[in-house]
């Protein structure tokens, strides 16, 4: 029947994609990165550093994957085996024990949480205050204690993780006598507070001390005369089991400990924020070797296609396994029908950076909660179009089919699901547009995707490299209405199809 | 035959039917006719066994509803619903092949049935090929007749078959109707408002109202022989053209 063989043919295609997606886990080493500029060029030169090292071991690159409490619960699953973080972060954010100073103690912490802590790589990358170099000349402005007389009227614009950490804005503002006017303080995405500030909407950001807008922008950054900062020492850390099996490339990651400075590092994050170069070149001339060839602009589209494509296909099988059943029992039953409703209605409400973080702990990182996080954005349009689908057709019919001695299953199959279907369908389509849309974020738990050149190119400031993947993600949303349209045809029964 | 033995029917505490009996010989085109509120669409959903009820049979053949599956008596009972009620989303063939396709009958034993009811309701074989919004309602009519007569029921139910069609098909309809009853050679129980359907299709009428049976026979039996002044009023109801006389 042709309606039986279109739908096999679909789901064939689909299980090609989950073949696919599950091929490149082979033997490989995997570098996270922080979602920022430094943590990118650390990343990079991780990576390199490992694949220079003897014997070679293939690297994976997952950079740029959100905030430390995802890289933490990466490293503990095993999503990933090392990435570079602070001493401060660690003490704060994942030992969560501020008050171990020395670098024996938190090893000894970390340990115990089967992580490895390399000795300092040699700059401090602290969090500091920044005004704008005009500013600070009208106001006189040296210290963070100087802020304290303009504190009624100043204007600040700082970072969701400075908002919210105890050694962030709330202990300075304990510690300087600076509570600033609720009002005036704005919490934004870190990359946008230096637009804020250049654009004089604010007068104060946070900044990481070797941030190399500090120089694009002509901050300044005021001095932390109280000591209020932690140290905030940057550092490899590796899973131990990484380090047991990898000892060499352990040790080769290691020799790099005290040999970037502030200023090295300034540096770097400049050639990459404002010149533009690559990543791959960037680490390749610290280290005083060829850049590796990188993925090609096509090869690299191809790839992130591939995952793109797999994570959108994958769990919109499920939200259609899931979703129809759903509104069919919506219908069915009234009461648990309306719940049904109301909590996939709910999901949709969740910020997907939120729905990720609670689906971390569940599912780790990596592809299965982007999936996961997927499936539940797309069930709402796919429950509710076959809810009002079903609700919709004309009883009479159903009575009908019932009169002439139909099968409750047999009513589903050759009566009510075939006059759903092209409400039905339209409910999958959106779900797949949206999908297509929110699978972008999945590269913030290191699934890949489309996501992986926005997410660095918004961190990075690289228009041009948001771009590649804006641009195919677009194309792809484009193509997936294209295909429903023909789709229609074949799983429209004739009868209902729109004439044109 | 088809036979209707001291159904009743209550709904909310309210009742529905009370004490309806009809009985239709073989090959016998009966009447059910009322006004609306009347009960007769309740009673033509409980003989379909699509409703329960409260006391009573339903039986053809002198076996009882109650003794069968819902499968088994949808095939004693050829079921047209009003305006035909063809499924929309498939082809008058695929509507008309629909049950028998469902009970594992053969392609080639469909395709024959399909085609000796096509030739009984005279329908062109291109219409079959239409999906129902392409078909006029006397088209339609006919091939759900076709449809309800596909697994050869004993007993056909057509509800208020007429209703839908303006005034000139419904004349030259009626006709073909009366013909293809004949051709068909069945217990028909015909469900309507209208009582010169009724009269036209019908040799026998039961008059329902409010629940009851207020009588059952021929129209000269209820217009010679009314058994409750509401037959005559029901009757006079009905003839709404003055004659020349009281035009002039």
């Amino acid at each position: 029947m042709k309606v039986s063989t279109a739908r096999i043919l679909c789901l064939a295609t689909l299980l090609c994609a989950i073949g696919c997606q599950n091929a490149h886990s082979a033997q490989t080493i995997v570098v996270g990165s922080k979602i920022f500029t430094e943590g990118y060029v650390l990343g990079e030169l991780a990576a390199q550093t490992i694949e220079a090292s003897s014997p070679p071991v293939p690297v994976t690159r997952k950079l740029g994957m959100g905030s430390t409490g995802i890289l933490f619960q990466s490293l503990t699953t095993g999503a990933i085996d090392v990435y570079a973080d602070y001493t401060g972060t660690l003490t704060e954010a994942i030992i969560k024990n501020p008050q171990l100073k020395s670098q024996e103690q938190i090893q000894a912490a970390l340990l115990k949480l089967g992580l490895v802590m390399s000795n300092p790589l040699g700059f401090n990358n602290t969090y500091a205050l920044a005004v704008r170099e005009k500013f600070a000349q009208d106001n006189d402005l040296r210290t963070v204690s100087d802020l304290a007389r303009l504190k009624s009227t100043l204007r600040a614009a700082f970072s969701y993780e400075f908002m919210d950490r105890a050694d962030g804005y709330p202990g300075l503002a304990a510690k300087y006598h600076l509570e600033l006017n609720q009002k005036n303080v704005n919490r934004m995405e870190h990359s946008l507070t230096y637009q804020a500030i250049d654009q004089n909407a604010v007068d104060v950001i946070d900044v990481y001390s070797t941030d190399a807008k500090i120089r694009k922008f002509n901050l300044r950054v005021l001095r932390d005369d109280l000591n209020y900062f932690p140290v905030y020492q940057a550092v490899w850390v590796a899973r131990k089991a990484f380090v047991d099996r990898y000892p060499a490339q352990w040790e080769a990651l290691r020799r790099l400990e005290g040999t970037i400075d502030e200023n090295t590092m300034l540096d770097m994050n400049a050639k990459a924020d404002i010149e533009k170069k690559s990543l791959a070149q960037i680490a390749a001339d610290f280290r005083g070797a060829q850049a590796r060839v990188s993925d090609s602009l096509g090869g690299g589209i191809a790839r992130r296609t591939l995952e793109h494509l797999s994570l959108v296909a994958i769990s919109l099988v499920f939200s259609i396994v899931i979703g129809v059943p759903l509104g069919i029992a919506a219908v069915r039953f009234r009461a648990a029908g309306q719940a049904i409703l109301l909590l996939s209605a709910m999901i949709q409400t969740v910020p997907s950076l939120a729905l990720l973080c609670f689906l971390i702990p569940l599912f780790g990182v990596g592809t299965k909660p982007a999936l996961v996080a997927l499936c539940l954005y797309s069930l709402l349009p796919v429950v509710l179009n076959t809810f009002t689908g079903i609700r919709s057709i004309n009883p009479r019919h159903l009575e009908n089919a019932r009169a002439f001695g139909l099968t409750r299953r047999q009513i589903l199959f050759r009566i009510v699901l075939p006059l759903a279907s092209p409400m039905l369908l339209a409910g999958v389509k959106t779900a797949t547009i949206v999908s297509i849309g929110t699978a972008t974020l999945a590269a913030l738990v290191g699934a890949g995707g489309y996501g992986a050149p926005i997410v660095s190119g918004l961190s990075l400031n690289d228009v041009p490299t948001i771009l590649t993947g804006a641009i195919p993600a677009a194309l792809m949303a484009w193509f997936a209405h294209g295909v429903f349209e023909f789709l229609g045809k074949f799983l429209i029964p004739a009868g209902l199809q729109v004439r044109t | 035959m088809l036979k209707l033995e001291h159904i009743y029917k209550s709904f909310e505490g309210r009742t529905v039917l009370s004490d309806v009996s009809l009985s239709v010989p073989h090959g016998v085109t009966h009447a059910l006719i009322g006004s609306s509120g009347s009960g007769k669409t309740t009673l033509l959903r409980l003989t379909l066994g699509l409703i329960p009820f409260d006391k009573g049979y339903v039986k053809i053949n002198d076996q009882a509803l109650l003794s069968f599956t819902p499968t088994e008596w949808a095939d004693r009972i050829g079921y047209v619903p009003q305006d035909g009620g063809l499924f929309p989303h498939i082809s008058g063939r695929q509507n008309v092949a629909l049950v028998p396709g469902l009970r594992n009958w053969p392609a080639a034993r469909i395709a024959s049935r399909v085609e000796e009811l096509r030739a009984l309701v005279d329908l062109d074989p291109a219409i079959l090929e239409r999906f129902p919004h392409e078909m006029s309602g006397g088209q339609k009519q006919r091939v759900a007749i076709m449809r309800a007569a596909m697994m050869d029921p004993p007993v056909m139910l057509l509800d208020e078959p007429m209703a839908a069609l303006d005034p000139l098909i419904r004349s030259s309809l009626q006709q073909e109707l009366k013909s293809i009853f004949q051709r068909l050679g069945k217990t028909v129980l015909l469900v309507t408002h209208d009582l010169g359907e009724a009269v036209f299709l019908a040799e026998c009428i039961t008059l329902l109202h409010e629940g009851r049976v207020i009588q059952t026979g021929t129209y000269r039996q209820l217009l010679l022989e009314p058994a409750d002044p509401f037959v005559s009023l029901f009757i006079n109801a009905q003839r709404t053209l003055p004659d020349v006389g009281a035009v002039a």
